[in-house]
């Protein structure tokens, strides 16, 4: 079964009199265990479909499921419990609580789980979690004196903590070296490979999108096959 | 559960802030503070002027007999023979609020010591409970004459520091034999000196002695009355002075029966006594003391209804007024304080808070990309509020109760421990968290978190 399914949707921003259509009608899929790219340049709209993906905004119309269900019709509260245990976000500025420590930093979004773990549960699996992100000797560490990469590093750990069945990563290596830059991509795709994570990748870098097995391009509103498509998009 | 991780979120939040935290925490901890510190220095301040005020009397209450006419000439007041001891005694005992009682027998006269002479103001014959009525507990010699020195109607007396002057001079009288109307007394104690009264009459030119001696031995108007008092033969049996003077001596004649005395009713002894001294146990249960001192006589007077009462019960008006307003007046003045440093520390709590929202949007916007609903970031913020407020109010009971005793120890200014303005404090500071931190946090919880995430 499709993890995502877009039936054509569609968002309008109200801007006082002037109605701002932002996405003109999308419909796609994205299976489970795939890796995605989301490729546009600024005001394609790219970033509204991310935050309907993300359960942060609603369409104005068409359907939106995830994993079968219907997510435009929840309310405020059951896309909070939907963003707590279905989804991850990695965003551009890593957006970590500054004067905390990395373990608290990845233990946030225990703290708004439905079923509560324990208080020795939470910090074992943030602990894993951020071993595994090879930052072990690092968990005690405010962002501040941490690394660029290691900062998004802590951020990848946070998103997972819940086991979300679906990673976005919003310009994740805008604010990295180059280097660091490849080693958190090759960190996405050895999640995806190895541990058969969803992500979908947001980016206007075609380098970076390349990292994807699917690219995803969009115009104005519209997915579009794209020129510097690798392979061809679903067509809308 | 839910609030437990909520406040312990906002402990880790505030923890991540120290500086801010405890700024914003000082506003309570002053406000507090200055509450409990003014609280105890004003209550101890009231006491003091309460005290002082009611040493001059405020709630004694004073009996008199009515006045009595005859032939159309009144004889003023307090000339009425209907007062015996026995009307203090039941009077004692059925008025719960009524404190202490003494009765008054007064007369006047001469006093002589050695060659010096002297008519003190006053010389009142009563019992050791009238120092107690009068507020009057300390002699500055000797002691109190007891019970048994008034029911063996002992010539002993205690004089005020007026009569020792003219008296004694330099002498210690404690133990002199002094002369009272040609009856001599011992002297067993002094006074301590009390002053003028509100009229300005000296108070300590007195002499205090046992009623009976005065009744019996010095005064000898109105020694005795006969009356065919209706109170007499209920209460001729428990008369405390039957032993000593007895109304039924040796039986002359066979003792009447029931019938015959109820045809021929004797006239039977009763001492009466010119007053009798109250002290209510507030000067709020005053009217209260009034009301059952009135039942309880006009009950034991047979007074019918609709008949006037064969007494009158004067209280201090004036002082109680006096009273009254200072207490009145030292409470609101505490309160006004209290509230003016409590909305100022609130109002700074709201200020640090709102200005925490903002400065935390990105903080709020992440919360609710990671899951928080609405309502975990109200609970966030308004519990770090109420924490504030709560540890600043602690703190500032702490301070509070710090500054006091150093006030009451360097200034010697009398203290009084406030255990109500201690739970407002924490009530207070509960509230305002509450009610100054629910605004920021409501609008940290209605903030949309697309925006809070892009804000810089």
């Amino acid at each position: 079964m499709d993890l995502i399914e877009l039936k054509n949707l569609r968002k309008v921003y109200h801007l006082g009199e002037l109605d701002v259509p932002v996405l003109n009608g999308i419909s796609m899929t994205v299976s489970a265990g795939e890796m995605v790219s989301l490729m546009g340049a600024s005001g394609s709209g790219k970033s509204t479909l991310m935050n309907i993906l993300g359960c942060l905004d609603r369409p104005s119309s068409g359907q939106y499921l995830l994993e079968g269900r219907d997510i435009t019709a929840l309310d405020a509260d059951e896309q909070a419990e939907i963003r707590n245990a279905k989804i991850g976000f990695v965003f551009q500025n890593f957006n970590l609580l500054p004067r905390t420590s990395a373990l608290d930093n990845v233990m946030i979004p225990l703290e708004y789980r439905t079923t509560r773990l324990s208080a020795r549960e939470t910090r074992e699996k943030a602990e894993a979690l951020l071993e595994k992100m090879g930052l072990k000797d690092r968990m005690h560490h405010h962002p501040s004196q941490l690394s660029g990469g290691q900062q998004q590093r802590v951020a990848i750990a946070r998103s997972l903590v819940n086991s979300p069945s679906i990673l976005f990563a919003d310009e994740p290596t805008g604010n990295l070296d180059s280097r660091t830059s490849r080693e958190i991509l090759e960190m996405f795709q050895q999640l995806n490979e190895e541990e058969r994570i969803t992500i979908m990748l947001v980016t206007h870098d075609p380098e970076v999108a390349a990292h994807a097995g699917r690219v995803i391009h969009i115009c104005d509103g519209l997915i579009v096959d794209g020129a510097y498509c690798r392979e061809a998009g679903d067509a809308a | 559960m839910k609030v437990l991780r909520s406040s312990r979120t906002a402990l880790t939040a505030l923890n991540r802030n120290k500086t801010r935290a405890v700024l914003t925490t000082l506003g309570i901890v002053i406000g507090i503070a200055a509450v409990i510190a003014m609280m105890e220095i004003g209550n101890g301040a009231s006491k003091a002027i309460q005290d002082t005020i009611s040493s001059m009397g405020s709630n004694t209450l004073l009996i008199h007999p009515a006045s009595t006419s005859s032939g159309g000439a009144s004889a003023g007041a307090g000339t009425g023979i209907t007062l015996t001891a026995e009307d203090k005694d039941a009077i004692l005992g059925g008025c719960p609020d009524v404190a202490q009682a003494a009765v008054v027998v007064r007369t006047s006269g001469q006093a002589v010591y050695a060659s010096k002479n002297w008519v003190p103001g006053s010389i009142y014959g009563t019992e050791p409970s009238y120092l107690d009525v009068r507020d009057w507990k300390t002699l500055s010699e000797g002691d109190v004459f007891t019970e048994r020195d008034i029911r063996n109607a002992s010539k002993v007396c205690i004089i005020g520091q007026t009569v020792k002057r003219e008296l004694f001079g330099d002498e210690p009288p404690v133990g002199r034999d002094i002369r009272i109307n040609n009856i001599s007394f011992k002297v067993v104690g002094v006074l301590s000196p009390k002053g003028a009264n509100l009229m300005g009459m000296d108070q300590d030119d007195l002499i205090l002695a046992p009623w009976t001696t005065i009744k019996y031995r010095v005064s000898n108007k109105r020694t005795t009355s006969t009356q065919t008092a209706s109170t007499s033969s209920s209460s001729d049996s428990v008369n405390s002075l039957s032993s000593l003077y007895p109304s039924k001596g040796t039986s002359l004649y066979p003792s009447p029966s029931a019938s015959q005395q109820a045809n021929n009713p004797m006239p039977v002894r009763f001492a009466n006594i010119d007053q009798i001294m109250v002290s209510a146990v507030s000067s709020r249960s005053i009217s209260a003391a009034i009301d059952q001192i009135t039942e309880v006589l006009r009950e034991r007077h047979r007074i019918p209804e609709g008949q006037e009462d064969d007494f009158n019960i004067r209280d201090m008006t004036e002082l109680t007024k006096t009273l009254t307003s200072t207490s009145t007046l030292m409470t609101r003045l505490l309160l006004i304080v209290a509230l003016i440093s409590l909305v100022v520390g609130g109002v700074g709590i709201m200020n640090i808070m709102l200005v925490s929202v903002t400065e935390r949007t990105r903080e709020i916007g992440l919360r609710m990309a990671v899951g928080a609903k609405g309502r975990d970031i109200l609970a966030q913020f308004l519990l770090e509020a109420v924490i504030l407020c709560l540890t600043g109010g602690l703190m500032g009971i702490a301070l509070g109760r710090g500054i006091s005793l150093i006030i009451s120890s360097v200034l010697r200014w009398p203290t009084e421990i406030s255990m109500p303005a201690i739970v407002m404090s924490v009530v207070v500071a509960g509230t305002v968290g509450i009610v100054f931190g629910f605004y920021p946090a409501w609008r940290a919880s209605r903030l949309d978190p697309i925006e809070a995430l892009r804000y810089e």
